[in-house]
């Protein structure tokens, strides 16, 4: 295996593989003048989302992380950051601001549309500008942090697209990279298998902390078995028939050597290099955009009837061994192990063919996603505004 | 031409991985754990991705995939039959 690869290195010497320029939003009265502003700046990438007003308490932090987590990321060379009142749009800007990357704010109270977008585009072209001057450089692949998240999942996932990243992640667990998965309903009848795979007790009892918990919510919250939603129509139009086959197959991501060495909370950036489970919705978006907040800058999403995701700060790589996928989706798949279920190649091989695909996107190469333009950014909610 | 693939010797059900699978073939399956193929009639014409029963399985058994416990029989399954939510229902939640 490759050992290095060219990435962008920042302020802070974490290293990302992209060189966006963004214009974020606090809140969803100011994606308006952020888009006006990508809509000036040809380059600057606006990330709209809904939410951002009337937030308390746990949700507000996690709302703060998230934009802060996003803005923060190696993969974003600059941020000019827009909301609609100046103290939170501070808060944010100071989060970003500890990087050292360049970051600005403005509040659009006692300005407007007009006056703030004129403002924040002279910021952003002159964001764009020095961005466009920064070099990659040689990087060591211990530098790399790689997400995984599977959707629209089938049972070819189980036996073909999710092994394959499991024995990409022992590959790079071993070179000693920095890797997450979560999804933590979707571990539901496969959770002693993870709680086994947890490096000591304390990690163990972490793990089962948050499973329990998130178990309380389904429980407190559903009103049937959950049949169309976990697994979904999709899964089930895939062959899936229970949560725990669908859980049973996710869990191949993590493949079979590498131990979880910790538990992280929504959006919670990783202290150390290893395997991290990020205790988190299933929802696809929502997940990437936890993972692109956790300071993660490659992402494997393995699918199987053909989820069509992306992120606009994260590049989504997907991995499919379905074969009518394959065929009927191909301009959404990245990396085709079909050949895994008719014994053409080896999970040996498919592991190799995504991290060569790997390789290649943090050198520069852009994901299927992101030449469709899927740019989905989809913060969690944890619970009602005030 | 492999037809199924399984994952451990003791599953109960195979994952069909090609288009056009139907009633009366021979199947051949692919056990993943152990890259050794098994032979299995079929007895209903079966979808891409959806399983097909390597045992008779009545109501109340466990199914096994993966070598574990993914879920309870609702409604009697043969040997060869389509086995998926019309027959098989999860014991969570």
């Amino acid at each position: 295996m490759q050992k290095t690869f060219h990435g962008y290195r920042r302020e802070n010497g974490r290293v990302g593989v992209r060189n966006h320029v963004i214009v974020l939003p606090v809140d969803d009265l100011s994606n308006a003048a952020s888009e006006a502003v990508a809509n000036n700046v040809k380059g600057v990438l606006a990330i709209p989302h809904p939410y951002g007003r009337l937030q308390f308490g746990a949700d507000l932090e996690l709302h703060f992380r998230t934009l802060i987590g996003a803005g923060s990321n190696p993969n974003v060379a600059a941020v000019v950051v827009i909301g609609i009142e100046e103290g939170w749009t501070k808060r944010v800007v100071d989060g970003i601001a500890k990087t050292g990357k360049p970051v600005t704010g403005f509040g659009i109270e006692l300005h407007g549309d007009h006056d703030t977008i004129m403002r924040a585009s002279k910021a952003a072209r002159e964001y764009l500008q020095l961005a466009s001057e920064k070099q990659r450089e040689e990087c060591s692949l211990e530098e790399l942090w790689v997400s995984c998240k599977c959707g629209e999942s089938d049972t070819t996932s189980g036996c073909g697209a999710n092994p394959t990243v499991g024995d990409a992640f022992d590959k790079l667990y071993a070179a000693g990279s920095t890797l997450v998965f979560g999804e933590t309903t979707e571990l539901t009848g496969g959770e002693q298998i993870v709680a086994a795979r947890c490096r000591d007790d304390k990690v163990r009892k972490d793990f089962t902390r948050v499973f329990d918990r998130y178990q309380e919510v389904i429980n407190r919250h559903k009103t049937s078995d959950l049949s169309d939603s976990q697994p979904t129509k999709g899964n089930i139009a895939g062959g899936l028939t229970t949560i725990e086959e669908k859980a049973l197959g996710n869990i191949q991501k993590i493949g079979k050597k590498c131990l979880i060495d910790g538990v992280l909370d929504k959006a919670e950036i990783p202290t150390g290099p290893g395997l991290w489970f990020m205790d988190s919705s299933s929802a696809a978006a929502e997940m990437v955009t936890l993972c692109a907040a956790a300071g993660f800058v490659v992402h494997f999403f393995p699918t199987g009837q053909g989820n069509v995701i992306g992120n606009p700060i994260l590049p989504v790589i997907k991995i499919c061994a379905n074969p009518r996928t394959v065929r009927t989706m191909s301009e959404h798949i990245d990396v085709d192990t079909s050949g895994l279920l008719q014994r053409e190649i080896t999970m040996d091989q498919a592991g190799d063919k995504l991290l060569d695909m790997m390789f290649r996107t943090a050198n520069g190469r852009l994901t299927a996603a992101e030449a469709l333009g899927h740019r989905e950014f989809v913060l969690t909610r944890l619970y009602e505004s005030a | 031409m492999i037809h199924c693939v399984l994952h451990d010797p003791k599953d109960s059900v195979a994952v069909v991985v090609v288009e056009g699978v139907k009633a009366g073939q021979t199947l051949t399956g692919l056990i993943l754990d152990e890259d050794r193929t098994i032979t299995l009639p079929c007895t209903q014409d079966i979808p891409l991705g959806h399983k097909v029963a390597l045992k008779d399985m009545k109501v109340g058994d466990t199914v096994i995939k993966y070598g574990v416990d993914m879920g309870k029989v609702v409604a009697p399954i043969k040997t060869g039959q389509h086995a998926h939510v019309h027959n098989i229902k999860t014991k969570r939640w």
